[in-house]
């Protein structure tokens, strides 16, 4: 079995939900990412919160971001358990992330560190 | 009199008499301590109905364990000193040993053994039975009928579970804070199972059932009234056990056959229990450490509340979604399925229910016979069908039957 990091990307990350919104999109997440753990394939994630976020440069140049502003910002990921990309890839469809236009899910296999890839 | 008397104190002070002992003689020396805690049973059971039964029985328990514990220090010295001869004079000074049945010698010594009991490298069905046997002090018939395995099979259980205890010279004592959290995390993995042996056994003998469900709370409260060991996980579990335990007289048929969950009359559930549930479930709420067994009672707390509202299943299913996250059981990913199926429709519960893999195991076919009645009979009944050839209990079968006789 092998595993994949599913990365949420966010076109925009300055839009801010409502509070309902916000909670109608946490119950999808949880209820998607249980029903991954009940097939036994969920592996671990988290969400990348922005407060408390630096991109650090060339020559150690410290930045606030830009977050939001860029497109594309990564707001979080899960590992998964597959057996093949494609039903990674099928996971990565049941996203509520995906119900944003312009936003993606990056599916990409975790090197598994002993030479093998 | 005593023949009421002597089984009743057998239960509650020979587990006293065999961890005192235990720890006094070493981990190497427990079919010592046991045999001693028996010979100490037989002689009030040779004397008392002659005698009369002394004034304070317990205390002459302890009178007698103690004398024999020093008769048989006595020996092991002798044997020691002169027999191996070992005569170094000064170098093994025997001290009359201090035999103390104080309560809380006993108390401690319970607690201790508990953790020696619960080595991770002692199987966890030896474990059980190990605690059963020298914490709970069920007879070797008793554990075989709570186990369902026979005498032969578990006296060989136990047997090389000593055996483990005696080769791994393990100290009998409460681990220090550095490693609490890890021989805890054992411990009570051994009295979740020891709970779940009576709570879900097959046996029919229920009043052993719910002894074996008391003593698993027994010790689990054991470890609350120690102030190192009174945890959140620890008081999360008692909490599972309370709630758990509230419908145990509602379970019952009047035949002793299995009443579902959803066909209990709730107000046969023990309401004090569930009571004592929600304060364990509070006191579990400090700290900031997640266990299952917090999710656990969490769920068990829901399913107390009979009414069927939104709410109820709304929560039940993020719990379980919680739960999964940490660890993966099939019947927690059945159970949240059939929540799903109350929170988000059957149509969104079949979709994930075809997701399981769980192919083999009736009570997936059974779930799935559940979402489809009302949606597509014809593939329910498929369903129960398949669920009634794999079924492996006759009490599961009967369930299954039951089902599709009302789908019929």
């Amino acid at each position: 079995m092998k595993e994949f990091m599913l990365i949420f990307r966010h076109e925009d990350g300055n839009k801010i939900a409502s509070p309902e919104q916000m909670q109608v999109w946490m119950k999808q997440t949880m209820d998607w990412i249980g029903g991954i753990a009940a097939q036994n394939k969920f592996v671990e994630g988290n969400g990348l919160p922005f407060d408390e976020a630096r991109v650090v440069g060339h020559n150690n140049v410290v930045t606030n971001g830009p977050f939001g502003d860029i497109k594309e910002t990564i707001g979080g990921y899960i590992v998964v358990k597959a057996e093949t990309i494609d039903e990674a890839v099928e996971f990565a469809k049941g996203a509520p992330v995906l119900q944003g236009a312009g936003n993606t899910v990056e599916v990409r296999k975790l090197a598994k560190g002993d030479g093998t890839h | 009199m005593e023949q009421q008397l002597i089984p009743h104190l057998f239960r509650s002070e020979f587990r006293k008499i065999t961890s005192v002992l235990c720890k006094l003689l070493g981990l190497e020396n427990i079919e010592a301590a046991e045999d001693i805690a028996g010979e100490t049973f037989l002689l009030a059971l040779e004397t008392w109905p002659y005698k009369g039964v002394p004034e304070n029985p317990v205390a002459w328990l302890y009178a007698v364990a103690k004398n024999k514990a020093k008769n048989h220090l006595q020996r092991g010295h002798i044997f020691a000193t002169k027999v191996a001869g070992q005569l170094k004079s000064g170098t093994q000074v025997f001290e009359e040993a201090e035999v103390g049945f104080t309560e809380q010698n006993i108390t401690d010594s319970q607690l201790q053994m508990l953790f020696a009991l619960c080595h991770p490298s002692i199987a966890p069905e030896a474990q059980i039975g190990l605690a059963l046997r020298i914490l709970c002090g069920f007879g070797i018939d008793e554990i075989a009928t709570a186990l369902l395995k026979s005498k032969e099979a578990i006296n060989k259980l136990l047997y090389r579970a000593k055996e483990k205890l005696r080769a791994g010279q393990f100290i009998i004592e409460v681990p220090q804070e550095a490693e609490m959290g890890k021989r805890l995390g054992n411990v009570l993995t051994t009295l979740y199972l020891l709970y779940s042996e009576g709570y879900y056994s097959e046996s029919h003998d229920n009043v052993l059932r719910e002894e074996l469900c008391g003593e698993a709370m027994r010790l689990t409260y054991l470890l609350i009234g120690n102030g190192s060991t009174n945890l959140p996980p620890v008081n999360a579990l008692l909490s599972l056990m309370c709630f758990q335990s509230s419908r145990f007289a509602a379970r019952k048929g009047s035949g002793g056959e299995m009443v579902l969950y959803y066909e209990q009359d709730e107000s046969l559930w023990d309401q004090e229990l569930i009571t004592k549930g929600v304060y364990f479930l509070h006191q579990a709420s400090q700290g900031n450490a997640l266990s299952k067994y917090h999710l656990e009672a969490g769920i068990a707390y829901w399913y107390t509340i009979k009414a069927d509202t939104h709410e109820k299943w709304e929560a039940i299913l993020q719990l379980f979604n919680q739960l999964l996250r940490l660890e993966y059981s099939p019947i927690a990913a059945l159970n949240r399925t059939y929540a799903l199926s109350k929170a988000n429709g059957k149509q969104a519960a079949i979709i994930e229910a075809e997701k399981l893999n769980l192919a083999g195991n009736p009570f997936y076919f059974a779930l799935l016979g559940e979402l489809y009645t009302g949606i597509d009979n014809a593939k329910a009944m498929a369903h129960y069908r398949a669920a009634y050839s794999l079924a492996k209990t006759a009490r599961d079968r009967q369930t299954i039957q039951n089902k599709i006789d009302a789908l019929a």
